[in-house]
């Protein structure tokens, strides 16, 4: 129980930290490392949660792949005048009171539903025993979840097809 | 010890600093990535509450969230990069062909 508290707060730590850094550095390449930290930060909360198969799938996906591809495109846009210019618009101000009024809004949700998320913190009898994570994630993707899956095949089907489009010279 | 809270807490503090990114930066990129950020609060949230509930639906919709940021992502970036060839800038309010 206390490694678990101690390692909560350690991908806590690295999550929030890497969130701030992406948002704040001037450089897009320190931005990058910064949201991987973050996003490792998220895999090891998944398997805190033994969502293991995610964790797997947060690592190689997204900071093998799509951390890649933010890579590539910001070696191949030339990001170095941009790094010159002022780094925030001018509504900075007007978008931090928004985001504290939403900040407000959701803390006070949180606080008030503290309790009756609480009632639940015991782990819920009748979780199949004997299967592992991904075997349950499998089950109720190609059981009950099978038409969202072949849509979102369709989805990353177009997306590959729309972004070679956006990124060609001549159509 | 750590309970559903502490999880939702940290998910909305990730939240909120995703969408402070995507209000004030101007470099697109970080727009982005910004994005990929309040993504990642949400599967915090979903797997969370799959935990609580011993219940795999979460996790299920966990990767069609994770599809969606591929998806978006690849989009974005590749709109980027026509963008970068027309007007050669990459700064979010400097873009503002359909503003009168």
């Amino acid at each position: 129980m206390l490694t678990d508290t101690i390692l909560f707060y350690i991908f806590a730590a690295m999550v929030l930290s890497g969130g701030i850094l992406t948002i704040t550095r001037r450089n897009a390449i320190h931005s990058a490392i910064s949201l991987i930290v973050s996003l490792l930060g998220v895999a090891g909360l998944y398997l805190l949660q033994q969502a293991e198969f995610l964790f797997a799938v947060q690592i190689v996906l997204y900071v093998g792949g799509i951390m890649v591809l933010f890579l590539f495109v910001i070696m191949l846009v030339n990001l170095d005048l941009a790094a010159k210019e002022r780094q925030f618009n001018r509504q900075w101000l007007v978008a931090l009171a928004a985001v504290a009024v939403v900040g407000a809004e959701v803390s006070y949700f949180i606080y008030r539903g503290a309790g009756s998320i609480h009632i639940a913190d015991v782990p819920v009898p009748g979780m199949p025993a004997g299967l592992g994570n991904t075997e349950m994630v499998a089950d109720s993707l190609f059981g009950e979840y099978l038409l969202p899956f072949e849509i979102a095949s369709i989805l990353l089907l177009v997306a590959v097809v729309g972004s070679v489009v956006m990124a060609k010279k001549r159509i | 010890m750590i309970t559903t809270v502490h999880y939702l807490a940290l998910s909305a503090a990730l939240l909120l600093i995703g969408t402070v990114g995507v209000l004030t930066r101007r470099n697109i990129v970080i727009i982005l990535m910004s994005i990929e950020l309040i993504l990642n609060a949400v599967n915090i949230n979903l797997i969370a509450f799959s935990h609580v509930w011993g219940n795999p639906r979460g996790q299920v919709f966990a990767i069609f969230v994770i599809v969606d940021a591929v998806a978006e992502a690849a989009v974005g970036l590749g709109i980027l990069i026509a963008l970068f060839r027309n007007k050669e800038t990459v700064l979010a309010d400097e873009i503002d062909l359909l503003k009168w």
